[in-house]
C-alpha cells in the first residue's frame, strides 16, 4: 500500500546512512520546519479564500471573483499588500512587546501542529501525552492576545486582550473535559492509540450520546478558543475596531491573522482525530468488504476532508450567529457547558468502564 | 432555576440555532440568485428619486429657464450654490439682469433638494450622476450653464 509513512522511513534511512545520526537529525529538523512554515502559508492562503468563499455564498454574494479564475489569486494579492505595508509601532507602545506578541503568536500555532497525524505514520513527534500538549500549548496563545493588548497602550486594545483572557481561560474547561471523555474511553493520551482505537468506527458513532455531547461541547469551546465568531469578542469590530491588533499593521497584523486560521486548522485537526478518527478511513465494524473498499481512499486525504469539514462548520456557525455579550458568554461556559460536560464526562466513564461501546 | 427549566432552555437554544443553520446553509447550496451586482460591469437601475448632483436643464437651442434670481442660493443650506448676475443690453436698449455664472461646489452639496424646490421656474433639477470621484478638488466646483447659453424666451 502506498503511504507517506513509507517516503518518510526511506529518507530517514539514507540521511542516516550518509551522514552521522546528529547530523541527519538537524537536516531532519530543517526538513520538518521547512515543511512546517510551507503548511502555514498554504493553510492561510487557503483557508482566507475558503472564508471568503462561504461567507459570501451564505449571504448570497459572489465573494472575491477579480483576481485570477473565480478571484483564486485574491489571498496572493493581499498577501503581497501585507508584505509591502509599513509595519507601524505606536509611540506610546512598549515596543520589545509589541513586537514579541506576534511572535508568540505564531510560536504557539506551530508547536501545536507537533503531535497530529497527518496521515499513517505521518507525524512530526508521536509523545505519549499528546493530547494534554495540545490542551497546555494552546493556553500559551492567549499570552500572546494579552501581550498586544497591554503593550498597545490602547484602551480598545486593552479591553479585547482582557475579554480574550477571560474567555479562553474559561472555555479552555470544557475543552479540556470534553476531549478527557474521549481519553477516557480510549484509555491513552497519545494520538496514535486515539488514532487506531477508531479501527472499528469513530468515536462519533461508537461512544453513544456521551460522545456526541463532547463533540458539540468541543466544537462550541474550538470556536471560542481560537476567538472565532460568534466568540469574538476579543476582535468585536463594531465595539472595539479590532480589538487586540487595532494597533498592529503590515506583517505583524498578518501575523496575528495568520495564526488566526492556523489555530483553526489545528483544533478542527484535533477535532477530527478525537471524534471522527484522524486519518482512519470510514469503517463499519466488522464488515471487512466495505472497509477493505473504503482503504483504497489515502489516509492523507481522510484527515484533510475531515479537518475542513470541521473548519466549514465553524465557518457555517460564524456566517450565522451573532455576537454574544461577555456576561452571555460567561454564562453560557459556567453554567451551561461546564456542568453539562462534566455530567458528560461521568455517563463516558461509566460506559468505559461497563465496557457499553461498540 | 428548576432543572426542568434548564433542559427546555438548552433545547430552545440548540432548536434556534439550527434553524439559523438551516437558512444559512440553504443559501450556500442554492447560490443561484446572487443580490449583488458586479458594479463597474452591470450599473443597478437607480430608485427616480435618486439625486446624485444638480444640473440645469437646457433645451436644443442652449438655452436654460435661470433668471437669475438667487431663490435658490438663498434657499441652499450650506453655500454650495453662488450666482454671478450681469446686466445684458436687450434689443430695445433696456438693461437686463442675466445670469454670467452658476456656480455650484458639489463637495459642499448635501443633495437636499432645497433649492430644486425653491427655484420659480424649474431651471435646475436632480440628476442621477452618482460616480463623483476625481483627483483635484477644484475640479468639484462646476459652472452649470453651458458656455454661450441664454435664458429662453418667455421666461421671467
Amino acid at each position: 500500500m502506498w503511504s507517506l509513512g513509507n517516503i518518510t522511513h526511506s529518507i530517514d534511512a539514507w540521511l542516516n546512512e550518509s551522514f552521522n545520526p546528529a547530523l541527519a537529525l538537524l537536516i531532519e529538523f530543517v526538513i520538518v520546519g521547512t515543511m512546517a512554515i510551507e503548511l502555514f502559508a498554504v493553510l492561510g492562503l487557503v483557508l482566507v479564500f475558503m472564508e471568503r468563499k462561504v461567507s459570501a455564498y451564505m449571504q448570497i454574494r459572489v465573494g472575491p471573483n477579480r483576481v485570477g479564475p473565480k478571484g483564486m489569486f485574491q489571498t496572493f494579492a493581499d498577501t503581497i499588500k501585507l508584505l509591502l505595508k509599513e509595519g507601524l509601532t505606536p509611540s506610546g507602545s512598549d515596543k520589545f512587546l509589541f513586537n514579541l506578541a506576534p511572535v508568540i503568536a505564531i510560536i504557539a500555532a506551530m508547536l501545536l501542529l507537533a503531535p497530529i497525524a497527518f496521515a499513517k505514520d505521518f507525524q512530526m513527534w508521536d509523545l505519549n501525552i499528546g493530547v494534554l500538549y495540545v490542551s497546555a500549548i494552546s493556553s500559551v496563545a492567549v499570552i500572546s492576545i494579552l501581550m498586544a493588548g497591554w503593550s498597545s497602550n490602547n484602551k480598545y486594545s486593552l479591553l479585547g486582550a482582557m475579554r480574550s483572557g477571560a474567555q479562553i481561560v474559561s472555555y479552555e474547561l470544557s475543552a479540556g473535559l470534553s476531549i478527557l471523555a474521549i481519553v477516557v474511553l480510549v484509555g491513552s493520551l497519545k494520538m496514535t492509540d486515539i488514532v487506531a482505537s477508531q479501527e472499528t468506527g469513530w468515536w462519533l458513532f461508537k461512544g453513544h450520546i456521551p460522545a456526541l455531547i463532547a463533540f458539540a461541547t468541543f466544537i462550541i469551546a474550538a470556536t471560542a478558543e481560537t476567538n472565532r465568531a460568534p466568540f469574538d469578542l476579543a476582535e468585536a469590530e463594531s465595539e472595539l475596531t479590532a480589538g487586540f491588533h487595532t494597533e498592529y499593521s503590515g506583517m505583524r497584523f498578518a501575523l496575528f491573522f495568520l495564526a488566526e486560521y492556523v489555530n483553526i486548522f489545528i483544533v478542527c485537526a484535533i477535532g477530527a482525530t478525537l471524534f471522527l478518527g484522524g486519518w482512519m478511513p470510514f469503517h463499519i465494524g466488522q464488515w471487512e468488504a466495505f472497509n477493505h473498499v473504503m482503504d483504497f481512499i489515502p489516509s492523507s486525504l481522510w484527515f484533510f476532508g475531515k479537518t475542513f469539514f470541521l473548519i466549514f462548520l465553524i465557518m457555517w456557525f460564524r456566517w450565522t450567529f451573532p455576537r454574544l455579550r461577555i456576561d452571555q458568554l460567561l454564562n453560557l461556559e459556567w453554567k451551561y457547558l461546564l456542568p453539562i460536560s462534566m455530567f458528560n464526562l461521568l455517563l463516558a466513564t461509566a460506559i468505559a468502564i461497563f465496557g457499553w461501546h461498540f | 432555576m428548576s432543572a426542568i427549566q434548564y433542559i427546555k432552555d438548552i433545547y430552545g437554544a440548540v432548536k434556534s440555532l439550527l434553524i439559523g443553520m438551516k437558512q444559512t446553509g440553504y443559501y450556500f447550496t442554492h447560490h443561484k440568485e446572487i443580490i449583488t451586482q458586479n458594479y463597474p460591469e452591470e450599473k443597478q437601475q437607480l430608485a427616480e428619486r435618486f439625486r446624485g448632483e444638480v444640473v440645469m436643464t437646457h433645451d436644443s437651442n442652449n438655452e436654460h429657464k435661470c433668471t437669475g434670481c438667487t431663490a435658490c442660493e438663498l434657499a441652499c443650506p450650506n453655500g454650495t450654490i453662488k450666482i454671478v448676475t450681469k446686466f445684458e443690453q436687450t434689443p430695445e436698449g433696456k438693461k437686463k439682469k442675466a445670469i454670467d455664472k452658476f456656480v455650484y461646489h458639489l463637495e459642499l452639496c448635501t443633495m437636499c433638494n432645497l433649492c430644486v424646490v425653491a427655484c420659480p421656474t424649474d431651471a435646475i433639477k436632480m440628476d442621477q450622476a452618482f460616480e463623483h470621484s476625481v483627483f483635484d478638488r477644484s475640479q468639484l466646483t462646476k459652472v452649470l450653464n453651458k458656455p454661450g447659453s441664454k435664458i429662453m424666451e418667455g421666461v421671467e
